[in-house]
């Protein structure tokens, strides 16, 4: 039973190291960019059943943005980043649960001499490398909302605050503080799906029959939570970003 | 020769006790959350949108913490 904390490199592209997670989020992009072109082809006023699949999704996605940021243009004008997170990382943390997914593999020798399996897909989201670019893409637009609905003087304000030696202080710890939610978001994500991974596998090579099943649905819940914490979060950064200091 | 514990043993050891003492903290702080916002649902259930949303918040930051102690756990077993 091996269990690599990084994703391990299957191929290059030129010089650059393709990772087996990389492999299944390109899956899941393509899959996605495949289900949204077909679900937009055939659009009517009363809805078939398919698309009122669809438009269920984004009628949830809708509320749960129009709660947080409990303003309607606002919420029009975030909606696309908040709603493209949420279906992108439930979608990896899915896909990362079927069959085939970190068992498929190339035999390899490692480091130490003996012989491993190099599974040749793993969860999107268990790859340090992922989580960081969205948390990184997530707070980067965060900071560039708050510029834009306010304005840079004011939003620089926040965390550059002249007016007192406190409100200083104050203003420099919500600078570090944008940066360790960067940290926050990316760990949180990462952790939640690799230990996930992890403990499958400890079960699968414990009892390899029916024991495993409340782990797998424990998996499919937690994808889901960490989905929507994550995209809660971006919304109330977001809140937190545009609404003018106190 | 080798006097005292291996590597091996000393990781294992430090893993374990990472996640556990690493575990202790965020569940005590999860159950005081879910508890302080049922009570408010309760005694406000018009609110009950509003509670839960910033309850599900409040136990994912607190839940964060838990899953660093549990990455160093795993980094100090497997890296």
């Amino acid at each position: 039973m091996e269990i690599s904390l990084a994703a391990e490199k299957i191929g290059h592209i030129g010089s650059l190291p393709v990772t087996n997670s990389m492999i299944l989020s390109w899956i899941a992009s393509l899959f996605l960019a495949v289900v949204a072109f077909l679900a937009s082809l055939k659009v009517s006023l009363i809805p078939t059943k398919v698309q009122n699949f669809f438009e269920a999704i984004i009628e949830f996605l809708y509320d749960t943005a129009n709660s947080v940021l409990e303003d309607e243009k606002a919420t029009r004008k975030y909606f696309p980043l908040v709603a493209t997170l949420f279906i992108f990382i439930i979608t990896n943390n899915w896909l990362g649960l079927l069959p085939g997914v970190g068992t498929i593999g190339i035999n390899e020798i490692s480091r130490e001499g003996h012989e491993i399996l190099v599974p040749i897909l793993r969860s999107g989201n268990a790859d340090l490398n992922m989580t960081l670019a969205l948390a990184i893409i997530t707070m980067i637009a965060v900071q560039v909302f708050g510029v834009v609905a306010i304005g840079t003087f004011k939003y620089a304000k926040k965390f550059f605050n002249f007016s007192g030696v406190i409100e200083f202080f104050v203003g420099i710890l919500e600078l570090l503080g944008e940066f360790a939610k960067i940290v926050s978001f990316s760990f949180r994500l990462f952790g939640n799906i690799f230990a996930g991974e992890v403990l499958l596998v400890v079960i699968a090579f414990l009892v390899a029959y029916i024991a495993p099943l409340p782990f797998m649905f424990l998996e499919l819940f937690v994808g889901f939570i960490q989905a929507l914490v994550f995209t809660m979060l971006a919304l109330v950064f977001i809140k937190g970003a545009i609404s003018e200091a106190h | 020769m080798e006097s005292g514990l291996s590597l091996e043993a000393i990781q294992t050891i430090a893993s374990a006790a990472t996640i556990t003492i690493g575990a202790i903290a965020p569940a005590v702080a999860i159950g005081w959350i879910g508890s302080k916002g049922v009570e408010a649902i309760g005694r406000n259930p018009e609110s009950a949108g509003k509670v839960q949303t910033s309850m599900i918040l409040a136990i994912a930051f607190s839940e964060a913490i838990a899953i660093y102690a549990l990455v160093i756990a795993l980094i100090v077993k497997f890296v």
